[in-house]
């Protein structure tokens, strides 16, 4: 049985190191895949799961999640932090946060630039902010709440966006940099967001990933989205998570660990969920991009530019 | 900045979100001069389609009943009108079968709000803290002339739903694929919900079972429950209906009243 990781205890801090679990691709964790990945027994990837599906009081969930947890690396996402709300943080969900990280002590904890709560009223979607002084102070005000009650860094995740706002005053990528400098969070870089924001924003999905803060980025999320048409002509990208990888998406994966390094990497599937094979097979082709770089990084051949 | 501006990306976001009459925001712009509207009506559908799906998730057997179509309709209407209150979807719907209840497309189904109580019933069940049920032998440890005075602690996941109608049945008929046969919807039954391991069961109870039970559950001594079952049905069993709660693990744990 694998030992638990030894939870962190100091404030949170900027990490000098890189985080843990190296370059292994992962996959959500669904429940119904448990014995097929029981039935397998090789453990060298790691599970993702969405912290609010993990708070209820006992019961199935968590006796799989224990399950899962005794010889897999796990990660915890938070869905519906709010992070970027321009309300106070929810005291009980952050206290509800703070003590599933204590029970299972994740290698990845995560949460989202986004909100999903005004008022009492919880909408279940990642809703977009603007960009500004403003929005800048109060999202760094609510991580180092998160990151004070976890007592660790939490990885922050760009958002897939289908409009902007006009009173934005930065770019999301100064944005973002100008969090991760003042909050000490790492970031969790989800490309499939990149591809869909760029495409539904018109802006270039390379060019972002140039100017995003990839030394900052603890874990890459990879997942497939539903193309359409807004209406007026345009193509409009749908983060819907319930098929695969694309190739453009595959191919800026590719671009960045070809020049930043292996980083953790997720494969998310949420809708449509296929059978264990199948996102097996995904995670795998993301190993395989993982595993050329690797061993190009490990030979030395990184070079600062 | 004053509190109100700190709040205004929120509420002018949020206010037009579950309401399709509400314009899209003003402080919004569209790429390269897009139809705003349209894209403000991607997050428009994501939520109200990702709490219609929440609802279906916690109430497959009345979606089974009604048919997809009418039930995403009516899931619709209470979505706009009771949106969640919790990021814990899983807690979702509670208001639902009173809303199902008052649902004007749904009174040729009058028991429709008790398998949704029955269903909602079961999901907490479900996520319930796990605590080991009172063992069937705890009561024959107790002296014969002290149990009467028996008080009972119910276990977290226990729950009683009681129905005018045959809403029991017609749960277990819908809440898997099976085929079923045509079910008399007409006679009363009451549910027991319970969870004494990591799998929830729905028992049917006995005549006067659901009152036993409640009166338990709301502190009463187990010869005060005996006397309200026996006053809310004659033939109430007494000795059966112990055996069966036992079995059940409808209680966490017990203790003695003083002596008579």
């Amino acid at each position: 049985m694998q030992q638990a990781s030894i939870p962190t205890t100091s404030r949170a801090a900027p990490l000098r190191f890189s985080f843990p679990n190296g370059g292994r691709s992962g996959t959500s964790f669904k429940p119904e895949h448990l014995p097929s990945i029981l039935a397998e027994g090789s453990r060298t990837g790691f599970f993702e799961v969405h912290a609010e599906n993990y708070m209820g009081a006992g019961g199935p969930p968590h006796r799989a999640l224990e399950t899962l947890r005794r010889d897999h690396t796990l990660s915890i996402h938070g869905v519906c932090m709010s992070i970027g709300g321009a309300q106070p943080l929810d005291r009980a969900h952050l206290g509800r946060f703070r003590d599933l990280i204590a029970r299972y002590q994740p290698a990845l904890v995560s949460e989202h630039l986004a909100w999903s709560t005004h008022g009492d009223t919880f909408f279940n979607d990642l809703l977009p902010l603007p960009y500004t002084e403003g929005t800048l102070r109060s999202v760094c005000d609510h991580i180092d709440q998160v990151q004070e009650a976890i007592r660790r860094p939490i990885l922050l995740e760009n958002p897939s966006t289908y409009l902007v706002f006009a009173e934005s005053t930065m770019t999301e990528t100064d944005f973002i940099r100008e969090v991760t400098r003042r909050t000490g969070c790492g970031l969790l870089l989800d490309i499939n967001n990149v591809f869909v924001s760029a495409t539904n924003l018109g802006f270039s999905a390379s060019q972002y990933l140039s100017e995003f803060p990839l030394l900052k980025v603890g874990e890459i999320h990879l997942a497939g989205h539903a193309s359409q048409n807004d209406g007026a002509g345009a193509p409009l990208m749908i983060d819907s998570h319930d098929r695969p990888v694309s190739n453009e998406v595959w191919a800026l994966f590719e671009t960045v660990i070809s020049e930043f390094g292996p980083v953790p990497t997720l494969i998310e599937w949420d809708s449509q969920v296929p059978v264990w094979s199948v996102l097996k097979a995904e995670a795998a082709a993301a190993q395989a991009i993982l595993d050329r770089y690797h061993r190009m990084f490990s030979y030395g051949e990184r070079h600062v530019a | 900045m004053s509190p109100e501006a700190r709040l205004s990306h929120t509420s002018a976001f949020a206010a037009g979100l579950l309401d399709p009459t509400c314009p899209p925001p003003v402080l919004l712009s569209g790429p390269r001069g897009q139809d705003l509207a349209n894209r403000y009506d991607v997050y428009r559908n994501n939520v109200t389609v990702s709490l219609i799906d929440a609802l279906a998730a916690v109430f497959p057997a009345v979606q089974r009943i009604t048919g997809t179509e009418f039930f995403r309709a009516m899931a619709r209407f209470h979505v706009r009108e009771n949106p969640p209150r919790s990021p814990l979807l899983f807690t979702y719907g509670d208001d639902f079968p009173d809303f199902i209840q008052r649902y004007e497309y749904a009174r040729s189904m009058p028991w429709l709000a008790d398998v949704a109580r029955i269903e909602r019933a079961w999901l907490d069940a479900y996520h319930a803290a796990d605590i080991r049920p009172l063992a069937a032998e705890a009561l024959a440890r107790v002296p014969h002339d002290r149990i009467s005075t028996l008080r009972f602690e119910a276990h977290p996941a226990s729950r009683i739903v009681r129905s005018e109608f045959s809403a029991v049945s017609i749960f277990a008929a819908n809440r898997d694929q099976a085929q079923q046969d045509r079910l008399d919807a007409s006679l009363p039954e009451d549910g027991l919900i319970t969870r004494p391991d990591f799998e929830v069961a729905v028992r049917h109870l006995p005549p006067g079972g659901a009152q036993f039970l409640l009166s338990l559950m709301s502190g009463k001594t187990l010869g005060e429950a005996a006397t309200d079952a026996q006053n809310d049905t004659r033939s109430f069993d007494l000795v059966a209906n112990l055996a069966g709660m036992l079995d059940a693990g409808v209680f966490a744990s017990m203790k003695l009243g003083e002596q008579q």
